[in-house]
């Protein structure tokens, strides 16, 4: 990656592209935790989307594939995970994402942000939405949208939690 | 919190792993709100047995870790590990990736995994590490793991940060495992061929037998090992070497020694860090425009209007310093 394209990727995020000591930031970076649940192994998609989280100045933690959603909890859990993005192309979304959904509340973590990347039939989209989904990207989706919506999901989350 | 009824003995724990993840991230942000945290923390600690995970990239830090983790649950006890991978310098960004290697261990509630970005700090740790491990210890974790960065030469950071120091090397690094003589090797309380399976383990373990018996002799010889972390092969006889030193730590009076070494270390760390901080706000001032621009056009040298930036920053170190109490 260049560093022009660093830093176009970086322009309007916590960390500007002459990012100043860790010591002096304001704004802490982004935690997210990027996730393969299921038994497919085809990570590409996960692992293009947690780069691109990076290079907008986001921690990513991925976890890696075939994780149960009470190992994806318990992650977002000892990460202090702001946001989570599920990667998902075996089509077992509708049963996958509500135990997700009930692994964190479980933990109290009811207020983490979650999405869905993959391979999802546009009839599903609703059904996921009231799942406690925030959104869902499909292939092809540009990643811009994606780092938009983490973006703008974590900081109202933050708003919300009185963190400014 | 409300708890499923169904929930098993682990959910017990939920609230406080959550605190203590929330901790960590406060610890990691750095500033005011760290250190007061840290005040809470810092005389609770000192318990753990902190061991130190270090070598290049690729070497199998990550594997080893899990699979010493694993022994030490064996034995019941709790584990943590602390994973630090590089931040970006271009985007502040990280990609936090050792939990790939221990997918396991996110299934059980003793072992607390945290992934830590470096965010800027140099050596192969980040600068909260020694805060974190802090907070890990009070939480009662009796043995932490501190994986560094992969490092190549002389980042020997996690030797300031944990008792026991494993450098972690692989078979057919060539020239690299030359490199690894002048500053790794140096801090290594115990050496590691990892993925001793292959073909040249041998040579590459009887190269760094070779090295340690040039060495003077000492009080504590460190042992060379050889592991095959995918397969746990050799982790038995790896947390027997760590508890060999940490028993020699103990009897030796060398603990408390590294023990004052780490403070030392600690405070001078924490010394630049405000320092650091201090000086951005004094130079925030306008009145230095006038001495940049002497800088600018070659009339004044950077070492002497530094020298007045201390100076000053010293001087109102209390009005600048970032506070809890302001």
């Amino acid at each position: 990656m260049t560093p022009e394209k660093a830093s176009d990727a970086a322009t309007g995020g916590a960390a500007g592209s002459a990012a100043p000591p860790a010591a002096q930031r304001l704004a802490r970076p982004i935690r997210v935790l990027v996730a393969k649940p299921g038994l497919d192994g085809h990570d590409r998609g996960a692992k293009v989307v947690a780069r691109a989280l990076r290079d907008a100045g986001m921690e990513v933690v991925y976890t890696g594939i075939r994780q149960t959603p009470e190992m994806i909890a318990e992650a977002a859990l000892q990460e202090d995970a702001e946001a989570i993005g599920l990667s998902i192309l075996s089509g077992a979304h509708l049963s996958v994402v509500p135990r997700v959904r009930q692994e964190l509340q479980a933990r109290g973590l009811d207020d983490v942000v979650l999405w869905v990347g993959g391979i999802i039939p546009a009839a599903d989209v609703e059904p996921l939405r009231a799942a406690g989904v925030g959104a869902v990207f499909g292939p092809g989706s540009p990643l811009e949208e994606t780092v938009a919506f983490v973006r703008a999901a974590v900081a109202a989350r933050r708003a919300a939690g009185g963190e400014t | 919190m409300a708890t499923r009824s169904d929930a098993g003995p682990d959910r017990d724990a939920v609230p406080s792993r959550r605190a203590l993840a929330r901790l960590i991230s406060v610890l990691e942000a750095g500033g005011p709100a760290a250190r007061a945290a840290l005040r809470e923390v810092y005389p609770r600690a000192g318990r753990a047995h902190v061991v130190g995970l270090t070598g290049p990239p690729g070497s199998g830090k990550s594997t080893l870790a899990a699979a010493l983790a694993r022994a030490y649950r064996a034995r019941g006890e709790r584990v943590a590990i602390l994973a630090v991978d590089p931040t970006s310098p271009y985007s502040g960004g990280a990609l936090l990736g050792d939990r790939v290697r221990m997918p396991d261990l996110a299934a059980d509630a003793d072992v607390f995994v945290r992934s830590m970005a470096s965010r800027g700090a140099v050596g192969g740790l980040a600068l909260a590490t020694g805060s974190v491990t802090a907070a890990l210890d009070t939480a009662g974790y009796g043995r932490i793991l501190i994986e560094t960065v992969g490092v190549g030469q002389d980042e020997v950071a996690v030797a300031r940060t944990a008792q026991t120091t494993v450098v972690v090397t692989v078979p057919g690094l060539g020239d690299e495992v030359q490199a690894l003589k002048a500053g790794l090797l140096e801090v290594a309380d115990v050496l590691v061929v990892n993925k001793a399976d292959r073909p040249d383990a041998d040579q590459a373990r009887a190269e760094l037998v070779l090295l340690q018996s040039l060495a003077a002799p000492a009080a504590w010889q460190p042992p060379v090992l050889s592991t095959v972390a995918v397969r746990g092969e050799g982790v038995g006889e790896l947390v027997a070497a760590l508890e060999a030193h940490r028993a020699y730590l103990d009897s030796s009076g060398e603990g408390a020694r590294r023990a004052r070494e780490r403070a030392r270390a600690a405070v001078l760390a924490a010394a630049q860090a405000q320092m650091a901080a201090t000086l951005e706000r004094a130079a925030a001032d306008d009145r230095w425009d006038v001495s940049w621009q002497a800088v600018a056009a070659h009339e004044r040298t950077p070492d002497d209007i530094a020298a007045e930036l201390v100076a000053e920053a010293s001087t109102r170190y209390w009005d600048l310093v970032p506070t809890d109490e302001t």
